[in-house]
């Protein structure tokens, strides 16, 4: 099998602390995969790795048919692996358009020449601030793309965390609970946008949401204390007696 | 057609605008030229905050843009003022070869000591580390009294005539032609980087390291990049010092003289690419004016007014003056109707 992204006997531990426990994790192209388990299961961990931000303990992680393992965040993130974070990481003193333009110029950065990239002011790379205009548009950031991003509704800033994500041109796109602290009247555009990705990309959703998550999930994997629980489809999911368990504990 | 379409729209308007000269600054440069003819007796002082001003930009790069916090930035501008100084007293006169050979050896010294602040820790690691590397540079300059003069200073420096043609004189106007031109070229050369799309990665750096290395940017190899250059700036700012005084004194590698750069870009206003030359000129004629009356004076004032900026006046002179041009904005866009 193909898989675009996945992860072989993976370990990590800190210490005694086992946090990921020979977990073989796998997304075929175009997936739409979730991650789900109850708190301290290990699924931030489990990203962090994924991205490179940790160096797992053993184990290898491959994306696109390569090993990856050993390779740094930034150049992951040109090989087509992005994320976005649970708890807002944006650039407060950044306007949406120059956060977004910047992101697409560092994508760009080996195609621009020393002049443009160094010396030119930003707005001389016009076909990339169209891009990144448009890609703001499409996620409904167009009204707020010229003020700086810590005045922001928290909403917005929500669609801007998908935005920079997306400007990476990611293969694989790792969503760490999107809708997190999003108050439900306002999380439909945040849902709509999820929705309206296009399949070329694959994505590994963390979610606590079990609607968002059995709406929008192919297949799902459940995380318990670092290990890979069980691996299957929504409704195979929704009726393992395991998963039951561990979300509503025992006697139901 | 999306060139068209670029041309039209509100948001690339609005980030070329940013990176116009505007008539504020070009009025600025020019006001510099004004003083030779118009200050004829004070072009030494003005030179001197010149030099300070230039090195707050080099502070501005690194501080205001890229976010790295440092205590021991004069070791750059100490090596720079002594790579000239040697040069110019051991037979090589030429001031402009001079600047080079000092902005190489401060741009090395960025180089190498980049690496240190690169290994991870936060912005108290990155103090102590830079604090230490200051200090050490400090005792290697006052032990080393055979090349350096030690405490009592290198002497024998003689510059030559710039272009073989101008003369450094006792009224210094030559060098403040000199330090003017070499001011005004770096100061276009860092203008014109922090505002492409190098200078906005850097920028992203300081705002969140975190998502600065999510989307993709090489932070170490950027951080590497920036300290050196903003070194190489530094090294020719102390060379700048060393040629039109003919002079170096120990204090160039002083904690002092770093600790008193950072008061400069704060009072002045970090990433403004302005706030290093305007709080250099507020701190020495500051400095001037109140150790004259008292030097008790000045210290008193300057933490009172250090203590008021950093509460109240949030990026500094600059990002005050900014603010007071934006209400007044407002008010005239809320009288008309």
């Amino acid at each position: 099998m193909n898989a675009i992204l996945q992860t072989r006997d993976l370990w990590k531990a800190f210490g005694g602390l086992i946090v990921t426990k020979d977990v073989n994790l796998s997304l075929a192209p175009g997936a739409r995969h979730a991650l789900i388990g109850p708190n301290g299961a290990g699924k931030t961990t489990l990203i962090n790795q994924l991205t490179g931000v940790l160096r797992p303990s053993s184990g290898s992680v491959w994306l696109d048919g390569a090993d990856i393992t050993r390779i740094p965040p930034n150049e992951r993130v040109y090989r087509g692996l992005s994320r976005t974070f649970q708890i807002n990481t944006l650039f407060p003193r950044l306007t949406p358009l120059e956060a977004v333009t910047n992101t697409i110029c560092v994508r760009e950065r080996k195609r621009l020449n020393i002049l443009k990239r160094r010396f030119f002011g930003v707005s001389r790379c016009s076909t990339l601030i169209d891009e990144a205009y448009a890609l703001l548009e499409q996620l409904n950031l167009a009204q707020d793309c010229l003020v700086e991003t810590h005045t922001l509704a928290y909403g917005k800033q929500r669609l801007l965390e998908m935005a920079l994500a997306l400007a990476t041109r990611p293969k694989v796109l790792l969503l760490d609970e999107p809708a997190a602290g999003v108050p439900e009247g306002e999380s439909d555009e945040l849902f709509e946008v999820l929705n309206t990705l296009p399949k070329e990309i694959s994505i590994l959703l963390i979610e606590h949401d079990m609607n968002l998550v059995f709406n929008f999930a192919d297949r799902i994997t459940v995380l318990v204390n670092g290990e890979e629980l069980v691996t299957g489809t929504p409704s195979e999911i929704a009726d393992d007696p395991r998963v039951r368990e561990v979300y509503l504990g025992k006697g139901h | 057609m999306s060139d068209t379409l670029a041309r039209d729209s509100r948001h690339l308007t609005f980030l070329r605008a940013r990176e116009r000269w505007k008539p504020a600054e070009i009025a600025f440069w020019f006001a510099l030229v004004g003083v030779y003819f118009v200050f004829p007796t004070n072009l030494i002082f003005v030179s001197q905050i010149l030099i300070t001003g230039l090195f707050a930009l080099s502070l501005d790069m690194i501080l205001g843009y890229a976010g790295i916090v440092t205590l021991g930035h004069a070791a750059f501008f100490g090596i720079g003022a002594y790579a000239a100084g040697l040069m110019a007293a051991h037979g090589w006169h030429e001031p402009l070869s001079g600047l080079l050979v000092a902005g190489l050896a401060a741009g090395i010294a960025g180089y190498l000591s980049s690496f240190l602040l690169s290994r991870g820790g936060g912005d108290l690691t990155r103090l102590m580390i830079t604090l230490g590397i200051g200090l050490l540079l400090f005792e290697v300059a006052n032990s080393a009294t055979k090349y350096t003069g030690g405490v009592d200073g290198l002497q024998g420096v003689e510059v030559g005539k710039l272009f073989g043609v101008f003369g450094f004189d006792l009224y210094g106007k030559t060098a403040y032609a000199y330090v003017l031109g070499i001011a005004f070229l770096l100061f276009a050369f860092t203008r014109s980087m922090m505002h492409s799309p190098y200078g906005l990665a850097l920028r992203s750096m300081r705002e969140n390291q975190t998502r600065a290395l999510a989307i993709g940017i090489p932070i170490s190899a950027c951080l590497t990049n920036i300290y050196t250059i903003a070194a190489v700036i530094a090294g020719i700012a102390g060379a700048l010092l060393t040629q039109t005084t003919q002079f170096v004194g120990i204090d160039v590698l002083s904690f002092q003289r770093s600790a008193d750069l950072l008061i400069i870009l704060i009072i002045g206003g970090t990433a403004t690419l302005y706030g290093g030359f305007v709080g250099a000129a507020v701190f020495m004629l500051a400095q001037d004016r109140l150790s004259n009356l008292n030097p008790q004076y000045w210290l008193f004032w300057l933490g009172i007014i250090l203590i008021v900026m950093t509460l109240y006046l949030r990026g500094g002179m600059l990002g005050g003056l900014s603010r007071l041009a934006d209400l007044y904005r407002h008010w005239r866009n809320k009288e008309r109707p």
